[in-house]
């Protein structure tokens, strides 16, 4: 396997972990929006408590795509940053108003006034942030944007203004308050009223992602055709079934209460998804005109990447594996 | 405003608002580290009562230092995508590397922050210098990124891209070591400075209070130690920019004429159109001296460097004379403290020098945004020493003042909110009342 190969690869894997990680703490923002009920205030405290410690360093994923992408492939990264300015821009507010707001309420007085100014403004850029996302990963696909000799010729509202990546961002929403959902159900685990809550709403959200999933799917025919045309060959009818056994698996274990399944369920639809939207779009970074092939920089800048990525990942998965045994274990009231 | 103009103000602002969160990430740390090290030696409950107050803090100051840097990662391509095209494949491994050091540090400061009760006091503790070593390590990364810029190396350019690439030489470049070590110690410096100084105000109230003068005393300690290392750093890399950079070189001292035996300029306004700086305390030969180490030798003045080429002399003199002159003044700070400290023997408590230490507090960070625009403003014209013009780096993208409206009001809401918070959290708990948890500790 070639260097750029690995590369792209990681980038995948870097998302993927971002996506089940870091989009379940977006959904867990979500859900902190739509708290109701006489629990309204307990569902927020154990989706702080689920998100607290961890958030963070979900976040970091993000920063490692990007970094990855600029080191290993910068024109690509240039004509991104470039023809998804707009977005892009959006995406970076959007993490900024969640971070700090996510901080400022649990160190600001915890009067209810204060607490819901900050959960509002929490709650509205989790809503926003997977949107905006779900724009810069449907332009990419969508095979509006065009580059000729490293300058963008498309201008700055091809691809992510175009009803597929608006479906694309839609279904991104869906996605991780599904998933955050049935996190939570785990989290929750003890307190049954609000494992109640969460499993409603991980239902509802589920059963959402059915038609948000059709209409990506519809629109992706004329929106993205590269894609659709991976969806709709036998790789596609592979990927098809697998997501729907996941998906169908995980509404079947949250209806029969059995949480640990349906989170892995989730976990692995989530996955699979992701999976083929990453051999849909390959070999290209932006469809049709950059390539990973045409847009890799020097070889020894690659290898020495692919050393790192590997270093550091042997020294990332023990400190995860560390940060989720001590918050994430059976006793969450230690 | 002109579109470059725009791009240069947002990156301005950004850095300098994020290089705060970032040197607080950097040095809180350790002084959390320390006290938690204390306590696990002398079992004095005042320690750990000390490490969870300051960790309340450096949990806000991190979380808008995440944000903040996560919104200059992507200003680097939002702003300056043709640097980015040029530069990614030969400074990506600097930030490839932060980006793990940055996982560490967010993955352990998790732990730290809500560990308290959960892992041992021990791997507690090993969890905060962890936090403490990988900020350190974030930091390193990325100045070695900036460094590069100010003396690239490790690549030739063909055809307009890079080739012959070797990330490891672009890492070592000549600015490197020097500038790493600047920086690193600056912010133990503005931390420890800035530290005393909340811990010195409350002394003025009360001198007697135990908790605020072990406070006070880990803070004073640090900084006492980083200044004296910053100052003889500041010699060395000032030498490094007078070999590497002539022109910035030039400009932070508003020397014109290239000229033996130099006279350093302290001050002044620097002139370019007259090309001289009017106003300045001249000591004699004494340039020659900081920059070559010897007085009679040859110091490159503006005059030699084509006009095209010329930083805005004004600005980067100044700022330069202004962190310099801060670093003197807390050396003097610190020079007072060792006196008091030998002639009592313990703690110096003085209130003078109390009143000083509070007034002192904010220098150290304003030294690090001068130091930084010395280092940024002083490279212009070029983004790529020699390699890049700045003007060639932007972004096509139309209408930047409304990115820049827009993150300037973002970066001021969150620095007046975090201000109140801090404030409230410094003035309206009383720190004396023992070891009993604040709301956010779990």
């Amino acid at each position: 396997m070639t260097a750029e190969a690995l590369l792209a690869l990681a980038i995948l894997a870097a998302l993927v972990v971002y996506a089940l990680a870091g989009g379940a703490d977006y959904g867990g923002g979500m859900w902190d929006l739509l708290a109701t009920g006489p629990r309204a205030r307990r569902q927020r405290e154990a989706i702080e408590h689920a998100i607290g410690p961890i958030w963070e360093a979900n976040h970091v994923w993000l920063i490692l795509v990007l970094v990855v992408l600029f080191s290993a492939f910068p024109p690509a990264f240039a004509a991104i940053m470039t023809a998804l300015n707009v977005p892009m821009t959006l995406v970076v507010l959007g993490i900024v108003a969640r971070g700090s707001a996510f901080v400022f309420r649990k160190y600001d007085v915890q009067a209810d006034a204060v607490h819901r100014r900050w959960s509002g403004v929490f709650g509205v850029a989790s809503f926003l942030t997977p949107f905006f996302l779900g724009l810069v990963l449907g332009g990419l696909a969508s095979g509006d944007i065009r580059v000729e000799g490293g300058r963008v010729t498309s201008g700055f509202l091809a691809g992510w203004t175009s009803p597929f990546a608006v479906g694309v961002g839609l279904y991104a929403q869906g996605l991780f308050a599904f998933l955050a959902a049935t996190y939570l159900t785990v989290d929750t685990e003890g307190e049954a009223d609000l494992q109640e809550d969460f499993r409603r709403r991980a239902l509802a959200a589920g059963v959402c992602l059915a038609p948000l999933a059709l209409l990506v799917f519809v629109l992706s025919r004329h929106g993205a055709p590269e894609i659709f045309q991976t969806l709709a060959g036998a790789q596609g009818l592979l990927l098809f079934l697998g997501t729907s056994v996941c998906a169908l698996g995980a509404l079947a274990a949250l209806w029969r209460r059995r949480y640990r399944w349906a989170r892995a369920a989730a976990v692995a639809q989530v996955t699979l998804i992701l999976l083929g939207w990453g051999i849909g779009q390959h070999p290209y970074v932006i469809v049709p005109d950059v390539t990973f092939e045409s847009a890799k920089t020097a070889e020894p800048t690659l290898r020495l990447l692919v050393w790192t990525l590997g270093g550091g990942t042997v020294v990332l998965l023990p400190s995860f594996a560390y940060l989720f045994r001590v918050f994430k274990s059976r006793d969450r009231r230690a | 405003m002109s579109d470059i103009l725009a791009a240069r103000a947002q990156m301005a602002v950004s850095l300098g608002f994020h290089i705060i969160f970032a040197v607080l990430g950097i040095g809180m740390p350790l002084l959390m580290a320390i006290a938690e090290g204390l306590w696990l030696r002398t079992r004095e409950p005042g320690y750990v009562d000390l490490a969870r107050r300051w960790a309340r803090g450096t949990a806000l100051l991190f979380a808008v230092g995440a944000v903040s840097g996560t919104v200059l990662s992507f200003e680097l391509g939002l702003l300056w995508p043709r640097f980015m095209e040029l530069a990614g494949g030969v400074i990506g491994m600097p930030f490839s590397l932060e980006g793990f050091a940055f996982f560490t540090e967010a993955i352990f400061l998790g732990i730290y922050l809500y560990g308290w009760d959960r892992i041992s006091p021990g791997a507690h503790w090993l969890a905060g210098l962890l936090v403490a070593a990988s900020g350190m390590a974030s930091g390193v990364f990325v100045v070695t990124a900036n460094a590069w810029m100010n003396a690239p190396t490790g690549f030739r350019i063909a055809d307009g891209r890079v080739a012959d690439v070797d990330p490891i030489a672009a890492m070592l470049n000549p600015a490197s070591l020097n500038q790493v070590v600047h920086m690193t110690l600056a912010a133990y410096v503005a931390t420890g400075f800035g530290v005393a100084a909340v811990h010195a105000f409350f002394l003025l109230r009360d001198r007697s209070n135990a908790f605020h003068r072990r406070a006070f005393a880990i803070a004073l300690a640090v900084a006492t130690v980083a200044i004296l290392l910053e100052i003889v750093s500041g010699d060395a890399t000032a030498k490094m920019v007078a070999r590497h950079q002539p022109a910035k070189f030039a400009a932070m001292e508003g020397h014109y004429r290239t000229e033996p035996g130099a006279a350093l300029l302290i001050g002044g306004l620097p002139d370019d159109a007259a090309m001289r700086t009017p106003w300045a305390l001249r000591v004699p030969r004494l340039l020659s001296f900081l920059a070559h180490g010897e007085f009679g030798a040859t110091v490159t003045g503006l005059a030699d460097i084509p006009r095209d080429e010329w930083p805005p002399t004004a600005i980067v003199h100044l700022a330069f004379d202004v962190m310099v002159g801060l670093g003197v003044a807390l050396l003097a700070l610190t020079a007072w403290a060792g006196w008091l400290a030998w002639r009592r023997r313990g703690l110096p408590d003085d209130p003078r020098f109390l009143r000083a230490c509070v007034a002192a507090g904010p220098l150290g960070f304003l030294a690090v945004e001068a130091g930084w625009t010395v280092t940024e403003v002083g490279r212009q014209p070029w983004i790529i020493w020699k390699i890049m013009r700045t003007s060639e780096a932007v972004t096509s993208m139309p209408g930047l003042a409304v990115p820049l409206v827009l993150f300037t009001g973002v970066f001021l809401v969150l620095a007046a909110v975090v201000l109140f918070l801090l404030r409230r959290q410094f003035l309206e708990t009383d720190p004396a009342r023992g070891a009993a948890a604040a709301p956010g500790d779990r």
